[in-house]
């Protein structure tokens, strides 16, 4: 058990007293690439946003456990500087801020040291090659006027940027090309290489699955964890659906 | 609370020092005959000029106080001294200043940025300017950049003349009238025909007499062809009684000429600033403005433009950030008299802890001014419940022939834009300060680096205890 990374224990949330969760428990082993699925409105976001600490969604019951530390208490900024990351389904749009000024005081923020100028320039350069990115959206104001599929990258960008030890990703597949799908995926490849980094991935389709590694898969309905399953329960839902349209 | 104190009373020493009102020169406070005569003795003033601060106090004395603003009813001029000197002369030399004022400029980084980036700084403290200096390439080209006392003795004096409260009229407002009354200092800046400045000038206001007043009167003039970025700055310490800053800025830009006048305004927030500004362009020439108001308790503040040649131009790029305890009424006008002018303005507003933000914008567009284009747009920002913005437009148009744009927003901050950069390990204040200076950043990149940094610090300091 000692390398359990995240532990959910019996949570309870709720967003303006309408309760969404309602008693989730997962645990997730350092390293590993969980899978989160499940019909729509029910819930994965909400656990989402729960496990990074957003002040809307109120945890009633339950607990958070993160590197043996609980944090169900933590601001969202003290849970980004233990290393917890979330890749939003709808980044927001900052203007008058660019993506490279963002990633880079939050880099300073998480390490607490000024990062140098040259350094940072490198290496963000380097990872926008992976992830087939113009240089010139660096620069560009964080979000303002991009595509889907630019912000997805330049989510994953701050994922790679960042070196989280735990990252969730929220339908980031969702909205994208197959030729996205791919760049993300291989981005997602690269956040495994850099850091060996344990990964719950939230999704409804099968399609970014394709190439990862995937050790367990969890089924929510309704607030709950419904099923636990390894590979081959993807499949079963791609063939199957979780009996309800998507 | 107790921790926001703290934090704002070491951040804003950087400004808020203050030096003992030692070996000055002081009038009694109040505004009389007597006390306008007195300054026009000490100034050693030419005949029309003590004519005309005589003039002045008789408009003073018959206008109203504007009653469309925010309130001046504890604005009382019984209890201000107009006029304060150092018991120094005018230096183009830094060692040549007393010790503690040439302090006070290099706390405000002053003598740094004229070695760096400028190419002339002028300093005025309290009532006189104390240093001058301009790089001998600069006066070689036959730009002349001096304090308007001096310029009264020169071979300027008949240009002065001609132009000194000739676009700014006694008569427009009650304080334009009280500035022609007890005006002293500023600067007096004429570039020739086609000469381009390449490095910005100077001039910076520090107000440090507890209870006074700052008249400082600024004239330039650019002529044909010629190019100039001139930046005023102005700061001052706090004090518990009024302060009160009434200058004067007249621009004159000739054919084809262009002006960029860039100013960062930090006053303590117990001065009363109600300062006027305007600039008369002529056929083919640009005035850009490029303003940060950061300080003072009240302002009015609104340059205004006029285009009186063909094809005249405008840009205005400003900010205004009102915190608690601030009524910042700014804004810019614009009258458009020629054929093929254009006018564009684009400012934003913050407000914060109770702060009130205004902005008026008044743009003229007379009958013979066919084929002119204007485009308004005014963005503020309301960073809690308790503050308060407005957007009061104004328009005249005389032509069917013209294009005109007016755009304004008015918006809080957003919680999950500043929740999407806390989970980036950002904190709140932090995520508020980014967001904050992402929205001035159309202003930001208008302005020197130096200043644009310089900006951001303020806009750092001001976000300071902003959680709550």
């Amino acid at each position: 058990m000692s390398n359990t990374l995240l532990q959910v224990k019996d949570l309870h949330v709720g967003v303006q007293d309408k309760e969404i969760l309602n008693g989730v428990n997962l645990e997730i082993p350092e390293g590993e690439t969980h899978v989160l699925m499940g019909p729509n409105g029910t819930g994965k976001s909400t656990l989402g946003y729960a496990l990074i600490g957003h002040p809307k969604y109120e945890v009633t019951e339950g607990s958070i456990v993160f590197n043996g530390e609980d944090i169900t208490e933590d601001g969202a900024d003290e849970r980004a500087k233990k290393g917890l990351f979330l890749s939003f389904q709808n980044p927001l749009e900052v203007p008058g801020v660019s993506l490279s000024a963002f990633i880079k005081s939050a880099l300073e923020q998480i390490k607490g040291e000024r990062v140098k100028a040259w350094d940072f320039k490198k290496k963000l350069h380097a990872t926008m090659d992976v992830l087939d990115m113009d240089y010139g959206y660096a620069e560009r104001d964080l979000n303002v006027g991009f595509s889907g599929g630019e912000k997805k990258k330049a989510e994953i960008l701050q994922l790679l940027m960042l070196e989280p030890k735990f990252a969730i990703l929220d339908e980031t597949d969702s909205g994208l090309d197959v030729d996205a799908v791919r760049t993300v995926s291989a981005g997602i490849d690269e956040y495994k290489k850099r850091t060996g980094g344990t990964l719950l991935i939230i999704t409804h389709s099968a399609r970014i699955l394709e190439s990862l590694e995937v050790d367990k898969v969890h089924v929510m309905i309704e607030g709950k964890i419904a099923k636990d399953g390894g590979r081959d329960l993807v499949d079963e839902i791609n063939d199957k659906g979780f009996e309800e349209k998507e | 609370m107790k921790e926001k104190t703290y934090v704002e009373d070491i951040d804003r020493s950087l400004y808020d020092f203050r030096n003992e009102d030692k070996d000055s020169f002081r009038l009694e406070e109040g505004l009389t005959e007597e006390i306008v005569l007195k300054i026009s003795e000490e100034k050693n003033d030419p005949d029309w000029v003590r004519d005309l601060r005589l003039e002045s106090l008789r408009m003073y004395n018959q206008l109203g106080l504007p009653d469309w603003g925010p309130s001046l009813a504890d604005l009382d001029m019984n209890h201000i001294s107009t006029y304060v000197r150092k018991n120094a002369k005018l230096a183009d030399n830094w060692d040549d200043v007393p010790a503690e004022v040439k302090d006070t400029f290099e706390k405000l980084g002053i003598p740094q940025a004229e070695r760096k980036s400028l190419a002339g700084v002028g300093a005025q403290y309290d009532s006189e300017l104390v240093y001058h200096n301009m790089k001998e390439d600069v006066a070689k080209q036959g730009v002349v950049y001096t304090d308007i006392e001096s310029a009264l003795r020169s071979e300027y004096a008949d240009m002065v003349k001609e132009h000194m409260m000739k676009l700014l009229k006694p008569s427009d407002h009650k304080f334009l009238a009280l500035h022609g009354a007890v005006w002293s200092g500023g600067s007096f800046v004429y570039v020739p025909k086609g000469v381009k400045v390449e490095v910005p000038l100077q001039s910076y206001f520090r107000l440090n007499a507890k209870g006074a007043g700052q008249f400082e009167h600024t004239l330039i003039i650019v002529d044909e062809g010629a190019d100039l970025h001139f930046i005023e700055g102005c700061s001052a310490p706090k004090y518990n009684v009024a302060n009160l800053h009434v200058g004067s800025v007249e621009l004159f830009v000739g054919k084809n000429a262009r002006l960029r006048y860039s100013t960062i305004e930090n006053w303590s927030k117990n001065i009363y600033n109600l300062n006027s500004k305007r600039a008369l362009v002529e056929e083919g020439g640009k005035i850009e403005w490029v303003t940060g108001s950061f300080g003072s308790h009240i302002s009015y503040l609104y340059p205004m433009s006029i285009l009186k040649g063909r094809g005249a131009k405008t840009e205005f790029t400003g900010i205004s950030f009102a915190n608690e305890g601030q009524n910042l009424d700014t804004g810019a006008k614009v009258v458009q008299l020629a054929p093929e002018t254009s006018s564009v303005m684009s400012t934003k507003s913050i407000s914060k802890g109770g702060g009130v933000c205004t902005f008026r914008s008044f743009v003229k567009i007379g009958k013979d001014a066919v084929n002119s284009k204007s485009a308004v747009s005014c963005e503020s920002l309301m960073l809690d419940s308790k503050s308060r913005s407005d957007t009061i437009p104004a328009m005249d148009i005389r032509t069917p022939y013209a294009d005109i744009g007016h755009e304004a927003q008015i918006g809080k901050i957003s919680d999950e834009a500043v929740f999407y950069l806390m989970s980036r390990g950002l904190s709140e204040e932090e995520a508020k300060t980014l967001i904050v200076s992402g929205f001035a950043d159309n202003v930001t990149k208008e302005l020197p680096l130096e200043y644009a940094i310089e900006m951001n610090n303020l806009i750092r300091l001001e976000m300071k205890g902003s959680i709550g």
